[in-house]
């Protein structure tokens, strides 16, 4: 055979105009959205090990080094909590959603809209704007299960977890995730190139790391910085992971919840604007 | 199964007469700035389409708009019968787009590229596995199929987005420069392509700056310039209407060409006075030349040939660069 039938296999033919095979007309078509997610699992397939074994270094060098060594110096029991590692891995999970959302929401995204043109590439097909925005930030929610699930089974290797509740920290390790991912994506739609996203690392994710709770309990923050831990969205991601972990859930959750969620929606609502500000011309 | 597509193209072609692109005072602003100028057009089921123009024409945004991926600014546009505006995700699942720029997956294999573009379509990964064996061998890429994308040649990536937008089978087919930096031979294969192609019956839209890849694959076409159409037919028509039957290209030792030009009153249709050279456009290259020599002209050197696409391309929209 040299020459390929355009109208393609007997079955499938988008535009025969009686479906001959009436296996695929009876198909459940797959939302849009889905189909977009797909392009990041075939992208996956390439980086998946390097991925999963990154997923479980981390934590093992952190609770190693800092829980364990830095833990061996801290004497009595640290903000109510017990042993310093108990305090800090639960934070450690929420601070590693917050830099997985935050990074897969900047340089893929540059890629997808300057360097591959994956959005544009899906833009040609049936999917619309809001299809490619959602189905990236579904995937990113899947990375974040991931590497939320991986990092509870680690924890749960250095003795860490406490209640049956800490499962439920991976949900909320990717709500947390998705609260960086989605404005920090509206904010890479409006870039002209990559190196906005250094001043997000330095300014945003690096501070938010070392004062959101995770190595210390906010309240020994200068009174005036204060406000502001409370005001960032992974203070409320560690708060409740680690009322999850520890088995410690109190009403304040439901708070720490909407927050997130608040932070998460808007997200979607500015980069929906931005996304098609740069991508429908 | 080959046979039937084939037919299966015709039949549609001869079912309906209803034109698969039509546009009307179509135009596109990007803020003050005017891209298209309100152009008018209908492109009839199984034809071959071109758009040619210098760079900043309109021609891509003419393009973006028929492809559904960029919303019109005034007038009004139906493909295959529908408003982009309305039904433009229901649209783009029925056409296949060739952009100007690859947006190929760098990191993927060939095949894999097809399997993802098959995916967005919804299609059953079995159907695409097997369209996309077809498609690469039908580009010429099948041996290439499980090598990454990256290293491949132009050409290859240029068969290979081709072979991608046709894996939903599409109805119209656009396609944005195909052969813009490819060498001789990719551009030939691919004519080859696009010509098999158009006997299946599948609708083209082709922009391009080669005039002798628009007198091959287009049987029908519009000259763009500023945005508005300076011309629209058939290769030949615009030919006759714009140029002469042959040119006359003279170069003169002494740079005179200037005294050539005063005697040949009413003995040419047109004349143009290039640094390097003196085009006459005339229906009798070679008697107009017997004129000359007659007139006691010796030029250095003196061709005779056909008038083509260039001829009215350049006559149309100017020789000075666009940009």
């Amino acid at each position: 055979m040299t020459t390929p039938s355009v109208a393609g296999t007997p079955s499938g033919d988008p535009h025969t105009p009686a479906p001959p095979v009436a296996a695929h007309a009876a198909r459940r078509p797959t939302p849009m959205w889905a189909r977009s997610v797909s392009y990041w699992m075939y992208q996956y397939k390439r980086t998946w090990r390097g991925s999963i074994t990154t997923s479980f270094l981390f934590p093992v060098l952190y609770l190693t080094a800092i829980g364990l060594g830095v833990g061996s110096l801290i004497h009595g029991s640290v903000a109510g909590v017990g042993r310093y590692l108990d305090f800090l891995a639960p934070g450690l999970l929420a601070s590693t959603a917050m830099q997985i959302g935050g990074n897969d929401a900047m340089y893929p995204v540059m890629a997808a809209i300057k360097w591959l043109k994956t959005y544009f590439a899906m833009l040609a097909t049936p999917l619309t704007v809001i299809d490619v925005l959602v189905g990236h930030l579904a995937w990113i929610a899947l990375r974040l299960c991931m590497v939320c699930s991986i990092y509870l089974l680690v924890m749960a290797a250095f003795g860490t977890v406490h209640s049956p509740l800490a499962l439920l920290a991976v949900p909320v390790g990717v709500l947390t995730g998705l609260a960086f991912a989605a404005p920090i994506a509206a904010f890479a739609a409006t870039q002209v190139n990559d190196t906005g996203f250094s001043t997000i690392y330095r300014f945003v994710l690096i501070p938010l790391f070392l004062f959101s709770g995770t190595f210390f309990p906010v309240d020994q923050l200068p009174g005036w910085l204060q406000p502001v831990a409370l005001a960032t969205p992974l203070y409320h991601g560690v708060a409740l992971c680690r009322g999850l972990v520890l088995g410690h859930v109190t009403a304040s959750a439901a708070a720490h919840l909407a927050y997130l969620a608040a932070v998460a929606g808007l997200g979607v609502v500015v980069a929906a604007g931005t996304y098609r500000r740069r991508l429908v011309t | 199964m080959q046979g039937s597509a084939a037919s299966g193209g015709t039949e549609r072609v001869a079912a309906s007469g209803a034109p698969l692109v039509a546009a009307t005072g179509l135009t596109k602003r990007f803020g003050d700035f005017v891209a298209v100028d309100g152009i008018d057009f209908e492109i009839a089921r199984g034809e071959s389409y071109g758009l040619l123009g210098p760079n900043g024409a309109g021609k891509t945004s003419t393009m973006r708009m028929i492809s559904c991926m960029s919303p019109i600014s005034g007038g009004t546009l139906r493909v295959l019968g529908l408003d982009p505006a309305q039904h433009g995700a229901q649209i783009r699942g029925r056409i296949g787009l060739v952009p100007q720029e690859d947006t190929l997956d760098l990191e993927l294999t060939v095949l894999d590229n097809l399997m993802v573009y098959g995916r967005y379509f919804d299609l059953p990964r079995a159907v695409i596995r097997e369209r996309a064996r077809q498609l690469l061998e039908f580009t010429q890429l099948w041996d290439r199929a499980h090598d990454k994308v990256d290293p491949l040649s132009g050409g290859m990536k240029r068969r290979l987005t081709i072979a991608r937008s046709l894996v939903s089978a599409p109805e119209l087919l656009i396609l944005d420069e195909p052969t813009t930096g490819l060498d001789p031979q990719a551009r030939h294969l691919l004519w080859d392509r696009l010509y098999r192609l158009k006997q299946q019956g599948v609708t083209q839209v082709i922009t391009t700056h080669y005039m002798d890849e628009a007198e091959q694959l287009c049987d029908r076409l519009a000259v763009m310039d500023g945005g508005r159409f300076a011309a629209e037919g058939t290769p030949q028509e615009l030919i006759r209407r714009f140029s002469t039957r042959e040119v006359l290209e003279l170069r003169f030792a002494t740079a005179d060409a200037a005294a050539v030009v005063a005697q040949l009153d009413g003995l040419v249709q047109r004349t143009e006075v290039l640094p390097d050279r003196l085009l006459l456009y005339t229906d009798d290259g070679e008697g107009t030349l017997g004129h000359l020599h007659r007139l006691g002209f010796t030029p250095d050197s003196a061709l005779v040939r056909r008038s083509t696409l260039e001829d009215v391309f350049l006559r149309l929209t100017g020789r000075s660069l666009a940009d």
